[in-house]
């Protein structure tokens, strides 16, 4: 029975607890009940990744109608990679968030962050299960309403102008979107995903076509950060509870770009439209620009959490770039980086929310030799920031290569140069960062620990360094991903 | 020009105003009002998408062979579920914008950021908008 709902379980699951932790409100069970629903919720997506691997595509066609006319819920390799990864970090982040919310913003609303928290999971989850068009501006609005929300539940006034303008920016985008949707809609009849795949061909050279494509595009890249729609990334990450941007910083732009890839290669037919070639093309031009500006931006700035945040933004340049070559090499490129990043910036913004725990500051000054105070989070931090520069044996020495491998077998020499160019700028804002957190001069030696944070921190560090020494599994799976993305059984 | 068309283009014209409104006013409330107005448009543009010529109420009847297309109608009934909450959330926002910084107007409004490193990062923003 729940084998055969486990495909609609892994989205309702989430959807159903975060009522309930709103009935168990400030009691003690609350953050312990939202462990175990996510924890069961994780292990419900491992198992269908198995499932997706063995057997293939998973179909579950809501309330029994099926599929054109029903709601589809289809989970593809990519997807499953996906849900495996979101819900993981979910679970794993779920006692994390427990002990930073209850400092930063009080043990009273504590509760109410933790009900956002869940609903923003079950929101990336579904964007991901889901088969049909529409069903992903709904999951998109429930994540991006439930992130508003947390960013604005910080205890400062600048988190609520960031959260407002992002509300702003954010709804803009999902209504593009809407009406990039609504065109296709209006031009073939139908909303699911595969259906549409099959009958925008016959329409792919009217101009309705080309321009639900673009206000798609557009709508995607503002959710998922594309240099130049970035900017409402900056003051987000800057602001928000420490905890959640953690979770954010590592989950809501890569299920964006998860959104792209599937309407890009999934739902329209690219290579048969006029404007198609040309898209790809002006997605790599802007990934290029973000991976220099962003990691430019990342060196001038000295605020840790702003280092960060401009890193992210070149990050997703790396991974906009691997799909806008639009090669199976490419596009493996950036699901392998989707999957690497996500640990990465997730466990660097975690420890630098412990680091900062104390002093409440994010100045580079402020965390001088915070490292040899807490050792496992040092040692965390170290890991992530190897991983983000590409060191190897590291899991973005992975992504490097698979990256660089496919926009040498593309023949984009001119991009190589710009990969490695942001690279190594790269290494010197991951320096500043390490260089300030390890600095000598701090002379208190009380080593601290915290199981409750560093387990957590320790989980997705380990999964870093795992993929940087044994990385046939993702790649696997990422290549099967990509194959199935293309159309190239 | 054929009338069944009129409707796309009160969907450009409020699109257009709605968007407007977004940028080129500063007062927080009336970019929601701008905010809703562009999505207004855009449930129009679902709604008349539904609309068939001589086409009658979804309702089965004997009497009737043509009828106007519903789902556009229950997509459009989930997209405004999802205005409303965007609404009243932003609005909870600017509430409680007025209570921290004494002002909705988004020109006189900036992060008070307590080191410099801050500052710069919203300057690098603006400049980049």
């Amino acid at each position: 029975m729940i084998a055969q709902h486990a495909q609609i379980l892994v989205v309702i699951l989430p959807l159903l607890c975060a009522p309930l932790v709103l009935l168990l409100g400030k009691s003690r069970i609350a953050v312990w009940f939202t462990v175990g629903v996510l924890s069961v919720n994780a292990l419900l997506t491992w198992w269908l990744l198995l499932q997706v691997l063995t057997i293939g595509t998973l179909r579950y066609s809501l309330g029994n109608w099926p599929a054109p006319w029903g709601i589809e819920y289809r989970l593809d390799p990519l997807g499953a990679l996906l849900q495996v990864m979101i819900a993981s970090i979910a679970a794993v982040m779920a006692p994390f968030l427990r002990k930073l919310l209850a400092e930063e913003i009080g043990s009273s609303r504590q509760y109410a962050a933790l009900v956002a928290f869940i609903l923003l999971t079950a929101g990336l989850l579904g964007i991901v299960a889901t088969g049909d068009a529409f069903n992903v501006f709904v999951f998109l609005e429930i994540s991006s309403l439930s992130t508003y929300a947390l960013i604005a539940i910080a205890d400062k006034r600048d988190a609520l102008l960031a959260s407002f303008r992002y509300l702003i920016v954010g709804t803009i985008g999902a209504t593009f979107f809407l009406i990039g949707i609504g065109l296709v809609y209006i031009l073939t009849g139908t909303l699911n995903m595969d259906d549409l795949a099959v009958r925008l061909p016959e329409v792919s050279h009217t101009n309705t076509t080309q321009i639900a494509l673009i206000f798609v595009t557009i709508g995607i890249a503002i959710k998922a950060a594309i240099w130049p729609l970035h900017a409402w990334l900056i003051p987000c990450y800057s602001y928000a509870p420490r905890g959640i941007v953690a979770f954010l910083a590592a989950l809501s732009t890569k299920v964006a770009l998860y959104a792209l890839a599937r309407f890009l290669f999934g739902v329209f037919p690219l290579a048969d439209m006029p404007i198609g070639s040309v898209l790809l093309e002006i997605l790599q031009l802007l990934a290029i620009a973000a991976m220099l500006i962003g990691s430019a931006a990342a060196i001038a700035h000295s605020n840790v959490r702003a280092v960060l945040a401009y890193s992210s933004v070149a990050q997703i340049g790396y991974i906009t770039l691997g799909l806008a070559l639009a090669t199976s090499a490419g596009v493996t490129a950036a699901i392998i980086h989707m999957f690497n990043h996500a640990f990465i910036k997730g466990s660097l913004f975690m420890c630098i929310a412990i680091l900062a725990t104390g002093s409440g500051k994010h100045a580079l000054e402020s965390l001088k030799g915070l490292g040899h105070r807490m050792p496992i989070v040092g040692i965390a931090l170290l890991i992530g920031g190897f991983s983000l520069v590409g060191v190897p044996l590291t899991s973005g020495f992975i992504s490097k290569w698979f990256l660089i491998t496919a926009l040498v077998q593309a023949e984009k020499w001119i991009w190589i140069v710009a990969v490695l160019l942001s690279s190594v700028m790269s290494i010197i804002y991951v320096w500043k960062i390490v260089e300030a957190v390890f600095d000598k001069s701090d002379d208190k030696q009380v080593r601290s620990y915290d199981l409750s944070v560093d387990i957590p921190i320790v989980l997705l560090a380990a999964v870093s360094l795992y993929i940087g020494i044994n990385s046939s599994a993702l790649v696997s799976t990422a290549e099967q991903a990509s194959k199935w993305l293309l159309g190239m059984p | 020009m054929d009338p069944q068309l009129y409707n796309y283009w009160l969907v450009i014209l409020l699109m257009m105003t709605g968007l407007y409104a977004l940028i080129a006013r500063g007062n927080l409330i009336r970019k929601i009002i701008g905010l809703n107005i562009f999505q207004v448009s855009v449930f129009i543009l679902y709604i008349s998408a539904g609309f068939i010529r001589e086409g009658a109420a979804p309702i089965l009847s004997p009497n009737v062979d043509v009828y106007s297309n519903p789902l556009p109608h229950v997509l459009i009934l989930t997209a405004i579920v999802v205005s409303v909450a965007t609404t009243a959330l932003g609005l909870a926002l600017v509430i409680r914008i007025k209570a921290a910084f004494g002002s909705i107007d988004d020109d006189t409004l900036s992060y008070s950021s307590g080191d410099s490193a801050t500052e710069l990062s919203i300057k690098t923003q603006k400049s980049s908008q």
